[in-house]
């Protein structure tokens, strides 16, 4: 295989804070350092990029030293919490803006989808947007003209067509948007956070769509995408960014499991807001599933999930129970609880576990509420206590005997 | 450590830095069906929901004359024999067309940055989409003054037209670099710090009386021949002159007004095509 991205010591500086006057002196001042021959004196200054703490100069690295490679028709992931570099890479390498320093070698077209519907005009009618996207996103007129019929067909919109896009439905429009970029032929393809609009079954045609494009034509295709789920579908290699630094470029399952290990702090629920009348004395510590926290976990359907859950009591609790709910897209499927009845609570450390086994849960995400109450079966409880969303979770597509597409329904049961 | 060879493997190469008259002309041509489709975006979203359509594209400049005719008749100055309207429109049509292409294109950045900053595409292509879509504006009106020219010729049974009408095309093409020199000048500086977007605003419609538009130059040279160089710098006066001259009969042919408008033009378009070129790289990081 054959080399087709080249990234070396690649990095970004943005500047902080406004623009005024001091801008201007100090723009004066590197363009005199320049006509010397010297180096920039302000970005001697620059630290790393990270936004929870302040940082002494108004420079910001967001991205530092980046190197890597990669493969044609390789398909790989950018992963990273909020600001650490994953856009600002994909708009240097879709030539958006420039890096500060070092290089991108790229072979063949590229073609970059920060955004879907670019440049689409809300007076102009469906089919004129089409061109005219096509157009900003580097087809010619001839190629858009050969593949219209099928780009409508692909985005479902074809009874509107001839209707200005600012009557359309935002769906519609996304649909059409993503249609046209869907469509591009380029030897690599960027694609941002562009899917996380859309209904799930366009979503699902979407991946399909990008996954066929990788493996079929030989495309190389890099994505940026927070959620995990798509990315471990779509991705077999992924690259792990944090304040603006390259961690890992390794196998898509060996970079998550770094990423969600990496983020520690994100699986304390003590800044949650406990809600009810026990919110004082009962504390939700910690919510793990199959030991890990943090909360944009992928899991497989073939993996049983244990749910562990830490709490802590501060004085006796006369009557409690804790329960455990299982919600898929907001609807509450089943609720767990740790024992039958209520029993008294003493002030003390708890963990409790849950075991789901595997292929109950279909793929999707999944989120868990948290909480407890002194009711039993038979009687509704006055003292309670819940957190919402204390986890979420995606369980990703793969096909099984036990994991049947064509089997419909919330969860997946299998007579024995 | 790439040696040659695997140099030329590469098909792009993005770096921090690039050469100042690297235009990527390629780049432009090949994008040339996307200047076709922005042209024609400009041109139908400008009449879309209305009734009468491209008809308003008349409606701007007849209004102007109308208003210029009246104030030109009250206050007395001379066109220099030519049928107020006619005389009027002549210049206005010029003007708008430099007006219209320096004020597009001064905020060319500001008003794409949602586009330009998401897809790469070569940036050159937004101006000159301007210029080529502010053309067709022009071209429609000027097919009203081809009307009025015909009217009025029949009308005095005295035609004006002369061999100089066909330097029509260079003073297009003049006008349109000013227009997009000055523009791009603008643009690129006020990518980082607004103020100059003020000054155009009010600045160029103040520009009008600094032109021969609503007087003849050879009015200015009689009365104020004092001021006579402010009119003179104003590389747009030249251009007038020459166009009312091959048209109407009327203005001074003066070729130093032309060298002069000429140098202007040169100097600005290759100032604004350097300065737009090293700041269209990295604008999206401060506009």
């Amino acid at each position: 295989m054959s080399k087709v991205i080249k990234v070396e010591n690649l990095s970004k500086a943005y500047q902080l804070g406004n623009f005024g006057t001091g801008t201007i002196s100090r723009d004066l001042e590197r363009f005199w350092a320049r006509l010397r021959g010297k180096e920039d004196p302000f970005l001697k200054i620059g630290e790393t990029n990270d936004r929870t703490t302040k940082g002494e100069s108004d420079i910001v690295w967001s991205l530092k030293d980046i190197n890597f490679d990669i493969e044609q028709g390789d398909t790989v992931g950018i992963i990273g919490r909020n600001g650490a570099g994953k856009s600002t890479l994909l708009k240097v390498l879709s030539r958006v803006t420039s890096p500060t320093s070092g290089s991108v070698k790229l072979k063949g077209r590229v073609a970059s989808l920060l955004e879907v519907g670019t440049g689409f005009h809300p007076e102009l009618t469906g089919r004129e947007n089409v061109y005219l996207n096509g157009a900003i996103l580097g087809m010619r007129r001839a190629e858009i003209k050969r593949k219209f019929d099928e780009i409508v067909d692909f985005s479902g919109v074809e009874r509107y067509i001839d209707t200005p896009v600012k009557r359309y439905s935002s769906g519609m429009y996304v649909r059409l948007a993503f249609a046209v970029a869907a469509h591009l032929e380029s030897e690599i393809l960027i694609v941002d956070e562009v899917l996380a609009v859309g209904d799930s079954e366009f979503q699902a045609k979407c991946l399909g769509k990008m996954g066929d494009v990788s493996v079929g034509e030989g495309r190389t295709v890099l994505f940026v995408s927070h959620n995990m789920g798509s990315i471990r579908q779509l991705c077999k290699n992924a690259i792990l960014l944090n304040n603006g630094q390259l961690l890992t470029h390794a196998s898509v399952d060996e970079t998550l499991s770094l990423y969600l290990k990496s983020n520690i702090a994100n699986g304390s629920l003590k800044d949650y807001k406990h809600q009810g009348p026990l919110a004082n004395m009962i504390t939700f510590e910690e919510c793990a599933v199959n030991k890990i926290v943090n909360k944009e976990a992928v899991f497989a359907p073939s993996e049983e999930l244990s749910v562990s859950i830490k709490y802590r009591c501060t004085t006796v609790v006369p009557k409690f129970r804790l329960s455990l709910n299982f919600y898929k897209d907001s609807l509450l499927l089943f609720t767990l609880h740790n024992k039958s009845w209520p029993a008294e609570l003493k002030a003390s450390e708890y963990q409790d576990e849950f075991t789901i086994p595997a292929y109950l849960l279909r793929p999707g995400n999944y989120t868990l509420g948290l909480g407890g109450h002194d009711g039993d079966p038979i009687s509704d409880g006055r003292e309670w206590i819940f957190i919402n969303e204390a986890y979420s979770f995606a369980i990703t597509n793969e096909w099984n005997e036990l994991n049947d597409f064509s089997g419909k329904g919330l969860i997946n049961i299998h007579p024995r | 450590m790439t040696d040659n060879s695997d140099h030329r493997e590469w098909d792009m190469e993005i770096t921090a830095s690039s050469s100042l008259l690297d235009l990527k002309l390629r780049d432009v041509w090949q994008y040339r069906d996307l200047l076709y489709l922005l042209v024609r975006r400009d041109v139908v979203s400008f009449y879309k929901q209305t009734v009468l359509g491209p008809v308003w594209f008349f409606a701007q400049p007849i209004i102007t004359i109308i208003f210029y005719s009246f104030i030109g008749n009250l206050a007395g100055i001379s066109t220099g024999g030519v049928p107020r309207p006619l005389f009027y429109l002549a210049g206005t049509i010029i003007w708008n067309y430099f007006a219209d292409c320096l004020t597009k294109t001064s905020t060319v950045f500001k008003d794409n940055s949602g586009l330009l900053g998401k897809v790469y595409f070569p940036r050159l292509i937004m101006p000159l989409s301007l210029i080529a879509s502010n053309l067709i504006r022009f071209t429609v009106q000027l097919i009203l003054f081809v009307i009025l020219l015909v009217f009025y010729s029949f009308k005095s049974g005295h035609i004006t037209l002369n061999i100089y009408a066909l330097m029509f095309p260079i003073l297009v093409l003049i006008i349109a670099a000013q227009g997009l020199g000055i523009g791009m000048l603008i643009s690129s500086v006020t990518t980082k710090y607004r103020d100059l977007a003020f000054v155009v605003s009010f600045g160029v419609p103040l520009l009008v009386y600094t032109t021969t538009i609503l007087f003849p130059l050879s009015e200015v040279y009689t009365k104020y021949p004092a001021y006579s160089w402010v009119v003179e710098y104003n590389p747009v006066t030249a251009i007038i002159e020459f166009f009312r001259y091959g048209f109407l009969g009327e203005g001074t042919n003066d070729w130093w007004l032309l060298a002069y408008s000429v140098a202007f033009t040169l100097v600005v378009a290759f100032a604004g095509i350097i300065v737009f070129n090293r700041v269209e790289r990295n604008f999206v990081d401060t506009v």
